[in-house]
């Protein structure tokens, strides 16, 4: 079916439409991020800024003291660390669970993998308020810690859930080998089965980033100093706060969108082999 | 992991002892150990403190006194209309966006998967809306929209399309329409995905019987890729209608509820009550309610799965 010069045609006309459909927003994200405000509150609107001033960026990577720009910096540092720290944490406590599940037998071994998945199922707003009454109780409000450990309980069942399925793709011969010829269960894990888990540990990590990344009701209720305050919260609160400014919301926007856009770009090619392994297998 | 887990474990090694389970089931008890703490330990006291809390009357986040109210929170809910109209535009909002996502998933999946020159580029720019955290994203189209100097009025006046700059987000139903939109623009590249892999595991030979036998190109879409799709199908059809049901950060960013609560979701809801009218006890109930909705919505479709012998874990 994938021969004749009409279909060739047809899909790259597609791809093409698909293409500008999502890139356009985003481009006008990128070009209001560098207009100048005047300029983005013009009728009828000028699409292209006479003059492109990347004084916005400037300002929020070198601006002192307290004020909006440094706001977004620190948020920035904030969110980097806190889905950095999660991702590390989530992966390390969830391959060995992972493992277990699909290669150890052992009693309510489903039973246990759907409770740690129906977490999933609950919504935040029922856990958030009894949560901030913990962390303040620990004082852990405004503490990237007490983020970091929440975030932790709903990114570590999405990697139980990946990796489980994808270490059950790797064959249980090669184990084997490995053990007779004298690795541990964790020897063989860390020797023979990680090294060739990589797209499913690639595509788990991406997942369990822009999770942590993006996620917005637990940062919005337990933080509210720049010791902590998220990339999304900042965002948000900046639309309430100063309507006067997109470009500087788009700006922020645009710096919100790199690292997990980078993450995403570097590991694209393993992101459809882990998941057609770990996720969505029949 | 599926019926294979069992199966999997099964052949381990034949004729294994109790004793040699036992120490299996310890084993497994220790790897799992790390991820129970991680989960459960944040998970289970919350899960608790908010049930105990719906059946109390408290009004402040730290409660001098506790009366007990039975289930007057929850029935107080069952009977408020706003309550209910509120889960009514939960609903529509779910089915709409899950529907479009999956009716455009499928579709951009076909395009990731076939032939294209410069398929890597074109893959990266499907990722970028995926990658864009949703409060962003929300802010974005808040924006474009926007009343007075959105670039939606500037285009369509230019265009022609449209005599004066219109407020798109002040009509009740345009707004929950608008957040729609959004939200079907950013997570159709997670469906997209999600059923590229999908499309992968489907052997290209299938493919090449049904051409040498003569089935046209839509034939072997309805009768080879959408039937062996179906698992990727389920699975993310799954994972965007809970994650619909629990829409709050885009309509926080794009409306905050309005105009007139035409875009108040069950969760934004359940905010407002707990956090700005400071029930607590109320809020707690709901969220119980909305927590069974979810259930109920996926044993439904547990229940569809299992009737066709597939399973999601």
């Amino acid at each position: 079916m994938a021969e004749s010069r009409r279909y060739r045609i047809f899909i790259h006309v597609a791809a093409v439409v698909v293409s500008l459909i999502f890139l356009a927003p985003l481009a006008w994200l990128a070009i209001a991020s560098v207009s100048s405000p005047v300029e983005l509150l013009q009728v009828p609107l000028k699409w292209i800024p006479s003059n492109i001033s990347f004084s916005r960026y400037e300002q929020i990577f070198s601006s002192s003291g307290e004020n909006i720009f440094a706001n977004f910096r620190a948020a920035l540092l904030n969110s980097v660390i806190v889905a950095s720290a999660t991702v590390a944490i989530s992966m390390t406590v969830g391959v060995f669970g992972a493992y277990a599940f699909a290669r150890l037998r052992f009693r309510l071994s489903r039973a246990t993998l759907l409770l740690f998945l129906s977490t999933y199922m609950i919504p935040p707003i029922a856990l958030v308020i009894p949560m901030y009454l913990i962390m303040v109780k620990l004082g852990l409000l405004n503490s990237r810690l007490g983020l970091i450990i929440v975030y932790c309980s709903f990114t570590t069942p999405f990697v139980l859930w990946i990796m489980g399925n994808y270490f059950q793709t790797i064959p249980r011969e090669l184990e084997d080998a490995a053990r007779i010829d004298g690795c541990t269960r964790i020897g063989a894990l860390f020797r023979v089965i990680l090294p060739l888990s990589r797209p499913g540990l690639l595509s788990t990590t991406l997942f369990a980033f822009l999770i942590a990344w993006d996620e917005f009701l637990y940062a919005l209720v337990f933080t509210s100093t720049n010791a902590s305050k998220t990339i999304p919260v900042a965002i948000a609160e900046f639309t309430g706060r100063y309507t006067t400014d997109f470009g500087l919301q788009a700006a922020g926007g645009i710096l919100a969108l790199l690292p997990p856009v980078l993450i995403a770009v570097a590991f694209q090619r393993y992101i459809v082999g882990g998941l057609s392994a770990g996720a969505v297998k029949g | 992991m599926s019926r294979s887990v069992t199966a999997a474990s099964g052949q381990a090694r034949g004729g294994t002892s109790w004793w040699a389970r036992t120490r299996e089931s310890r084993f497994a008890l220790a790897l799992l150990i790390p991820s129970v703490i991680v989960v459960f330990g944040i998970v289970v006291y919350p899960v608790i403190k908010t049930l105990i809390t719906s059946f109390y009357a408290v009004d402040s986040p730290f409660p001098k006194a506790w009366p007990g109210v039975g289930f007057d929170n929850y029935t107080k809910a069952l009977s408020s209309a706003h309550f209910w109209s509120a889960v009514e535009r939960t609903a529509y909002f779910t089915f709409v966006s899950t529907a479009l996502e999956l009716v455009f998933g499928i579709g951009i999946a076909l395009l990731l998967y076939a032939p294209l020159r410069m398929r890597w580029l074109f893959r990266t720019i499907v990722v970028l809306p995926w990658a864009l955290p949703t409060i962003v994203n929300g802010a974005m189209w808040r924006y474009m929209f926007n009343a007075n100097y959105g670039v939606v009025n500037a285009a369509l006046t230019q265009l022609g399309l449209l005599h004066a700059y219109k407020a798109w987000l002040s009509s009740p139903f345009q707004a929950l329409n608008i957040v729609v939109l959004a939200d079907v623009w950013k997570n159709t590249s997670l469906v997209a995905f999600f059923l590229l892999a999908g499309l992968t595991t489907i052997p290209r030979d299938l493919y090449e019987a049904a051409r040498i036998d003569g089935v046209s190109a839509f034939q072997a879409f309805l009768r080879i890729t959408l039937p062996l799709l179906r698992p990727a199908i389920v699975v993310v059809l799954v994972l965007r209608t809970i994650e619909a049901f629990k829409v709050f950060d885009i309509i926080y960013v794009m409306t905050g509820g309005g105009p007139a609560n035409g875009t108040q979701s069950v969760t934004f809801y359940t905010y407002q009550r707990a956090f700005s009218d400071e029930l607590f006890g109320y809020g707690s109930a709901l969220a119980y309610l909305i927590v069974l909705f979810i259930f109920g919505l996926a044993a439904v479709y547990i229940r569809a799965l299992r009737s066709e012998g597939y399973a999601v874990t």
